[in-house]
């Protein structure tokens, strides 16, 4: 369009050299990315029979039951304590001077990119009975025996907390940012206390944003694997580790593959039911 | 604060409450990361901080260690073979798009950035089967294309950001001047948008060097990539050569985003 002037007369020409870029692309996701993922989809409909056997043990087995309430449990605490420290420190950083902004956003960016074991690893180091927590508390005094703090649905939550939160932040950010700070000044000059002002005008512009971290965060929660299974210790299953168990030691492939489609219809009809308030394309397109 | 901040919002800021939340939230964050430091120069055998001073025997240890040294060598074989696949397939497809920027490119461009929606678990399973039927469960070839194509959306978002602010007149300008389209790729558009491949190629590398899910499926016992490596020890041992190797992927990825920093500013320039 913008060159409908300009290249007239060769275009259709020279779209077939910009379509063949695309190609090896398009080509390698197709084969080696969404043709084993459909087969996943098709392994949970015949394998070991044809049918919606596997789906129906969806209503008769508990093992599932128990995988698929534990995710959504663990998935929305997760979701709702990471919504809001995000939200807080999103608005701490959106409100302070470009200088401070960028250190804030460096404390936040940094932790988003080093390995998530490096970061299950510090947890477990931390945070095991031999930990340095425990030995710290008992050796204050605070406790005589040491705490649970890991190897159970706490640790799960503190070291997904943990990866959320960046993600939490940098939509919530986004759509702080574009929130003219005049209003702001404008209802504090008409007299607005500070409390009136955020509830009144400043939370209800950033209310998209925080729709829109909170449908990221909660569907990154429902797949996550490294670090429930570690901090976890195996006795808390979540949906990626019930999948992985039924396929590699157990060898029940209908059902991983069973719950496995579960999770990405789960995962897509929640983003395509929210794509009226998640702009997925700033989400992924433009991150700061 | 700057006073300019404070003009704007007409003295509207963050009160006492948010701004301690805000730095506990950034302790939380950072802190727990950081405690691997210490502990990696402790001079006892496990898992704990130094006792009676500092010492380095087990940064020793990893250096003399062959497993070690061979994860990361096979990390880093990976991580740059997948990369440079995930950049040049994921850089002529933001390019094509761009240019014809119709509503089947959009199509394409949500297509590319599935790998980030869809949990790596679904991936791994499928190609668990797949990679057994084309026998390549264990190779370096299989596990270089899984990263490869999963690496891909981090190229895409990068590249079509740098092409957002690329003059799209200069390349007509170059084609109307009878430039064949392969050199306008070379010496109009590729030059320009430099520094957003090459950020999108670090993301690319980052992604394969600590990615773990699909190695656990598809490696075998013949890959062990360093992640693996952590993997299988991080529960078993309390052996503190884990956290000198956490410190140095620490080191490792700090280092990775001060070069994308720069890498920024200059195109900013």
């Amino acid at each position: 369009m913008r060159s409908a002037i300009l290249a007239a007369p060769p275009r259709r020409f020279t779209n077939a050299g910009w379509y063949a870029l695309i190609l090896p692309a398009f080509l390698l996701m197709t084969a080696i990315y969404i043709v084993p993922i459909l087969q996943v989809l098709a392994i949970s409909v015949t394998e070991p029979t044809t049918g919606f056997d596997n789906y129906e043990r969806l209503l008769t087995n508990a093992g599932v039951q128990r995988a698929i309430v534990t995710t959504l449990r663990i998935g929305l605490i997760t979701t709702a304590i990471a919504l809001l420290l995000g939200y807080v420190l999103a608005y701490v950083i959106a409100l302070a001077s470009p200088n401070a902004q960028r250190w804030w956003l460096l404390c936040v960016l940094v932790p988003l990119w080093i390995s998530v074991l490096v970061r299950a690893f510090a947890w477990v180091t931390l945070l095991r009975r031999q930990g340095l927590v425990n030995q710290g508390l008992m050796s204050a005094g605070v406790i005589d025996a040491p705490l649970a703090l890991v190897w159970n649905e706490l640790g799960i939550v503190i070291g997904m907390v943990h990866y959320m939160v960046p993600y939490a932040v940098l939509p919530m950010l986004a759509s702080m940012r574009e929130i003219d700070p005049r209003l702001l000044a404008a209802a504090r000059g008409l007299g607005a206390s500070r409390f009136t002002v955020f509830r009144r005008v400043f939370f209800p512009l950033s209310a998209p944003g925080l729709a829109a971290s909170g449908v990221l965060v909660f569907i990154f929660s429902l797949g996550f694997y490294i670090t429930p299974a570690i901090l976890g210790g195996g006795r808390t299953l979540m949906a990626a580790e019930w999948i992985k168990m039924q396929i590699l030691d157990i060898v029940r492939w209908g059902m991983g593959a069973m719950l496995a489609t579960v999770l990405v219809i789960a995962i897509l009809t929640t983003l395509a039911v929210f794509s009226r308030v998640v702009n997925l394309k700033r989400l992924f397109g433009a991150g700061t | 604060m700057a006073r300019g901040a404070d003009i704007m919002t007409g003295g509207y800021g963050p009160g006492i409450f948010a701004r301690s939340l805000a730095w506990m939230a950034v302790v939380y964050l950072v802190l727990p990361i950081t405690i691997v430091i210490p502990v990696s120069f402790t001079d006892q055998r496990f898992l704990s901080l130094p006792q009676d001073g500092l010492s380095l025997r087990h940064y020793e240890n990893l250096l003399g260690s062959a497993p070690w040294l061979a994860a990361i060598g096979q990390s880093a074989v990976i991580a740059l073979a997948s990369t440079l696949l995930a950049v040049v397939a994921g850089t002529l497809c933001a390019i094509g798009c761009w240019r014809i920027g119709s509503r089947y490119t959009e199509w394409m461009r949500a297509l590319m950035l599935l790998p980030l929606i869809i949990p790596s678990i679904v991936y791994a399973v499928g190609l668990y089967r797949y990679f057994g039927w084309l026998d390549l469960l264990g190779t370096y070839l299989g596990v270089t294309l899984a990263h490869g194509v999963t690496g891909i959306p981090y190229v895409v978002i990068t590249v079509s950001a740098a092409l957002s602010s690329f003059d799209p007149r200069l390349e007509q300008a170059a084609r109307g001047m009878g430039a064949s389209l392969w050199q306008t790729l070379r010496w109009v558009i590729l030059p320009r948008i430099a520094p957003g491949i090459a950020s999108g190629a670090i993301f690319a590398f980052i992604h394969s060097w600590d990615e773990l899910v699909l190695v656990l499926f598809i490696g075998s016992r013949s890959i062990i990539t360093l992640p693996r490596k952590i993997w299988d020890g991080i529960n078993e041992n309390a052996d503190p050569t884990m956290a000198v190797v956490a410190v140095l992927l620490i080191v490792l990825t700090l280092g990775l985003l001060l070069l994308d920093g720069a890498l920024r500013k200059r195109r900013a320039v």
